[in-house]
């Protein structure tokens, strides 16, 4: 299995529900390609640093999700480019550390440094236990 | 009038030489992914126009520093980051 992250920001002009509509169409995508999502991040309407295509405000978001193969990612590449309503997006593939982070920091471990050197001591039994499953596979792909 | 002692003890820095060694701070912490979502902490690597600071002054080792370099690089695709700005601090 390998761990991928996708990042895109959707225009602001956007409805609500069209905004939803979009990540929805993004989630179905991956899901269709035999992908599993792992955690969809909303971060909300943010502040741009620079403007893009004249709009100075976008709504975030990130899905982190989890595929065998990766050929269909070129076409879900060229899907979100076509679409008219993300701004930006950038796909991300994610080493064990990453996974790792990104589990600790929604589990809230991150955020304070003496917290982060605990965590993976304390939390590898209750890790294995609840994801059993999932933790297998993920050390194949790491030899692979 | 003639300076005391007190004076003539710091006509030159007392600090000169005490600076401690610099050190790779993802090698001292045991931090192994740097998160590129996260500005506050990618802003330490940069200067006030946006640029990356060189491990001269960080202290990173190569290893981090080409890391915090692709992290700083997608900040910026994303908007996290500008590209080129002024007073950034």
């Amino acid at each position: 299995m390998r761990h991928y992250e996708v990042n895109f920001i959707v225009d602001p002009v956007l409805s609500g529900d069209e905004v939803k509509a979009t990540a929805e169409t993004i989630q179905k995508e991956i899901k269709g390609a035999g992908g599993t999502i792992v955690h969809v991040d909303e971060m909300g309407l943010r502040q741009l640093a620079y403007q893009i295509n004249k709009r100075s405000t976008g709504i975030f978001y990130c899905i982190e999700f989890a595929c065998e193969s990766s050929e269909w990612l070129v076409k879900f590449e060229l899907n979100m480019k076509r679409n008219e309503s993300i701004l930006r997006f950038l796909t991300v593939k994610l080493d064990k550390y990453g996974v790792k982070y990104n589990d600790d920091k929604r589990n809230g471990r991150i955020g304070s440094r003496s917290k982060k050197k605990e965590a993976p001591a304390a939390s590898a039994l209750l890790a294995a236990e609840e994801t059993g499953t999932v933790s297998a596979p993920e050390v194949v792909d790491l030899d692979v | 009038m003639a300076a005391s002692r007190e004076d003539v003890k710091f006509l030159s820095n007392p600090k000169l030489g005490l600076r401690g060694k610099k050190y790779c701070r993802f090698r001292k912490f045991g931090i192994k992914y740097i998160d590129y979502k996260d500005a506050d902490f990618l802003l330490q690597f940069i200067n006030e126009q946006g640029k990356l600071l060189p491990r001269r002054i960080t202290g990173n080792s190569l290893k981090y520093q080409r890391r915090v370099a692709t992290a700083v690089k997608r900040a910026r695709h994303l908007a996290i980051l500008p590209f080129v700005a002024d007073l950034m601090k």
